[in-house]
């Protein structure tokens, strides 16, 4: 049992300008799951690309099974039994579940032809012990992403892979999902699977894992069984101080209402949507995943358009027919994804902080160059952005960091309204508290703040108000000191819905 | 800084290819290093070089437009056909690049409006444009025009061919649009990803229809100068120019992709296409092998330019 699997010794890597991970050692045992945690840019995923032999790594051996590992591609280590599953997950969403899982290695009829009845047994076969009602036919683009994760995991374990990757499994899941999610990992491992995991909830780790290793600032700073520490002893380690507060909620001030909408609908995704946020306020907006939260706000800022309803901003109704409108009437998005919705990834900080200010900074056309430069270095200073100069590409940065360029982004244009689309999503601890402190400032200011958020305890902890979501309407609206856990979860489940609840998308959603 | 080190390094490469090209041209032809032959070259590749410049705008927004070339047919036509009919030069000029710039108003409109792919839209256009280029002249040359008009595409000003001239400005306009304007921001943007900036509240869709009149505009452009030039206007004419046109602007460190890519590169891109034309013909090798060569090199630019990025 105790025998160990992998061992990476010594793993060096360095990027222009930074030296992501300096001689790190890490192993993984027989069936075990082992978390590997740390704040955003302590070199997690790096160190996973090198296992993956997405990165050559500058020095350090892998050792796998008492052997040492000479070449190093992809294929090489995908054939050595390595198998990871990204937070952006790779499949090819045109495609079916089993076309995805078997892709390139179809199972064949003599004469060159696919055997579809042979491939659909087999996935259906891998399925089985997931327990979920899943068919191999169906196309990727129709799940949930809790299915996908199912798809990416039966896919692994076809390829027979003994040491599977999870890289923030659970962001994109909610409750119960997250718990069957467990069950699978458990039966993973008692099957023989050994498994890296990596997440930002604290929390859940001491569910699943065994032992846990701790990266900062490219660093290991330790490995130990989890049973040894407690959570804040863990979260101590990964800032190397001691964090004051997660949530640090200050009271503002309420002044007048700076959004209301009425009756709003889109068909297909959301219906009947009525509520006001006010100046200085934080709405949180919660729900299930496919709950239609981002499709209401979608709607509203233009990006969908919507079939019915009204729009009103500081008292006065808003005609919102695209996102231009919406930005024109101070409405910011700050979306859900941040590499594909919130930047353009090839083009410097500068140049996506300023994007929405370019025809405020301009003059018949011409930019303002050394004024636009100057308060984006401003914005780049005051939000703390860890860059090495305003002409760095944004690809480069860390994940809280290019949060805060899309903050800095929708700051510099200063809107009456934000809309924060889970806005700390795969962030670390430590860039949460400030991501949470930068929403303050706004609301400080007398901006009116919706924050749509998976996470309860950020919901619960930051809103002033809440509204709970469920099959695309608002079933249930909180004051702060109403609300807790287990009755916002009640009503995000639909519980309280008088017609039987509709079927939701997603792992575990029968139960 | 590593990332500004491979920029340069990308940069440089061309230049470098350049003067390696050059260099065995000059070992191997006599003629190839005379003034006569250099101004010879820029002022041919003035004609598609212009295109370039217009093309990289389109593939920056990780669009492309195959149908410069009959665009440059159908303005030259209608130029020429405008000129016999006794029309002042200041009218013609400025309908003939209305011409150009409608092709691609219309094209741009196809693009966003009824979101076909930029592919399908401009090889449509390609065969409507070269097809309302035929039916105007009804298969026949224009020519013979004033002296005054020949003056664009045959003067000298300042001992310098008027093409070249042209050529450079137009070359410094784009550099000014896309490092200093608005356009030029958002066109970066487009290209590197659509939809941030559309959620950005930008209308992407006016920018985007805007570069395909930008290539439109520059096609037509490069008709005046062709017309003049020849002192004709054929319906045929500029016949597999879009080729040379991508060629110069992959060649000039652009990716196909969009989001990368410059107007000088492009220049150089252009250069050497030019003077891999004109080494072509000095060493006397047939232009039916020279079409294999000129295929062979986007393919390789293209290649190329995917290394870059595995390196990245």
């Amino acid at each position: 049992m105790e025998e160990t699997l992998l061992l990476m010794k010594g793993i060096s890597k360095s990027f222009p300008g930074v030296q992501a991970l300096k001689s790190v050692d890490f192993d993984l045992r027989k069936g075990e799951v082992h978390a590997l945690v740390g704040e955003n840019g302590a070199g997690k995923s790096t160190l996973m690309k090198v296992l993956s032999g997405l990165y050559r790594a500058d020095g350090g051996e892998i050792w796998l099974k008492g052997k040492k590992l000479t070449s190093r591609g992809i294929k090489a280590m995908i054939d050595a039994g390595v198998s990871i599953i990204y937070q952006e997950l790779n499949l090819m969403r045109h495609l079916s579940v089993a076309e995805n899982i078997f892709i390139g290695r179809e199972p064949m009829r003599p004469g060159g032809l696919i055997d579809w009845s042979r491939m659909y047994a087999d996935v259906r076969k891998l399925l089985e012990p997931f327990n979920v009602d899943l068919n191999p036919k169906t196309k990727i683009y129709m799940l949930s992403p809790a299915y996908q994760q199912v798809v990416e995991i039966a896919k692994a374990l076809s390829l027979k892979s003994e040491i599977l990757v999870m890289d923030e499994p659970t962001a994109p899941l909610t409750g119960n999902e997250v718990g069957k999610l467990f069950e699978i990992i458990r039966n993973l491992k008692n099957s023989g699977v050994s498994i890296i995991y990596i997440s930002h909830r604290l929390e859940e780790i001491p569910q699943v894992a065994d032992r846990v290793s701790i990266l900062r600032d490219g660093e290991k700073i330790l490995t130990r069984p989890l049973a040894e520490l407690t959570t804040s002893e863990i979260i101590k380690h990964m800032v190397g101080r001691t964090l004051t507060e997660q949530y640090p909620k200050v009271p503002i001030p309420l002044g007048e209402e700076v959004l209301r909408v009425e009756s709003l609908a889109k068909r297909g995704y959301c219906s009947d949507v009525s509520f006001s946020v006010r100046s200085g306020e934080i709405v949180g907006f919660t729900g299930l995943v496919g709950a239609g939260r981002t499709e209401i706000m979608q709607t509203i800022y233009g990006r969908l358009k919507k079939d019915a309803g009204r729009v009103y901003i500081e008292g006065r109704e808003a005609h919102i027919r695209n996102t231009r409108d919406a930005v024109r009437k101070g409405i910011g998005l700050i979306p859900e994804e941040r590499k594909r919705q919130g930047l353009v990834l090839g083009l410097s900080v500068l140049d996506n902080a300023a994007l929405t200010i370019l025809d405020r900074e301009s003059l018949l056309g011409f930019l303002k160059q050394k004024k636009l430069k100057g308060l984006v270095g401003r914005m780049v200073e005051v939000m703390e952005i860890k860059t090495p100069a305003v002409r760095q590409l944004v690809k480069y940065l860390s994940g809280g960091n290019q949060q805060k360029v899309i903050l800095a982004k929708w700051f510099l244009r200063n809107c009456k309204v934000y809309i924060f689309d889970e806005p700390t999503r795969g962030i670390d601890v430590g860039a949460k508290v400030e991501i949470y402190r930068l929403m303050q400032d706004l609301a400080k200011e007398g901006a009116g703040i919706i924050m749509v958020s998976s996470e309860l305890p950020e919901v619960l902890n930051m809103s002033d108000r809440i509204e709970v979501v469920f099959g695309g309407r608002i079933v249930k609206e909180f004051r702060r000191e109403e609300a807790d856990s287990e009755k916002v979860m009640e009503y995000a489940l639909g519980l309280h819905e008088s017609e039987s609840p509709q079927k939701l998308q997603g792992v575990g959603a029968e139960s | 800084m590593k990332t500004r080190f491979v920029e340069t390094l990308k940069n440089y490469g061309i230049i470098l290819a350049f003067f390696l090209i050059c260099l065995v041209l000059a070992i191997l032809s006599p003629v190839f290093l005379t003034l006569n032959n250099i101004i010879n070259i820029i002022r041919q590749t003035s004609i598609y070089g212009i295109m370039a410049v217009g093309m990289t705008f389109v593939i920056l927004t990780g669009g492309i437009d195959l149908s410069v070339g009959s665009v440059l047919a159908v303005s030259g036509a209608i130029c020429a056909g405008m000129l016999k009919a006794g029309s002042p030069i200041i009218l013609v000029i400025l309908v003939t690049l209305g011409v150009g710039v409608a092709c691609g108003l219309a094209t741009g409109l196809f693009v966003t409006k009824a979101r076909i792919t930029p592919f399908v839209v401009t090889l449509g256009m390609m065969s409507i444009a070269r097809g309302l280029a035929l039916i105007y002249t009804k298969g026949y040359p224009i020519s013979g025009f004033s002296q005054s008009f020949r003056q664009i595409g045959g003067g000298y000003l300042a001992g310098i061919p008027i093409p070249i001239i042209l050529f450079l400005v137009i070359v410094i306009i784009a550099y000014v649009i896309l490092t200093q304007t608005k356009l030029g921001r958002y066109t970066y943007a487009i290209g590197g990803n659509e939809e941030t900036v559309r959620l950005s509240g930008i209308n992407s869709d006016f920018y985007k229809t805007l570069v395909y009149v930008i290539s439109g505009f520059t096609a037509a452009f490069s008709a005046l100068i062709l017309t003049s030039r020849l002192n004709s206007a054929e319906p045929v004419a500029g016949n597999g120019y879009e080729l040379d046109v991508i060629a110069a602007v992959v060649i000039g460190g652009a990716s196909l992709n969009g989001g990368r890519g410059s107007v000088w590169g492009t220049f150089i891109g252009a250069l050497l296409i030019g003077v891999i034309n004109n080494g072509m013909n000095l060493l006397g090798i047939s232009p039916y092998f020279q079409q294999v060569v000129k295929g062979l090199i986007i393919i390789g630019a293209v290649w190329l330019d995917q290394l870059r990025g595995k390196e990245e």
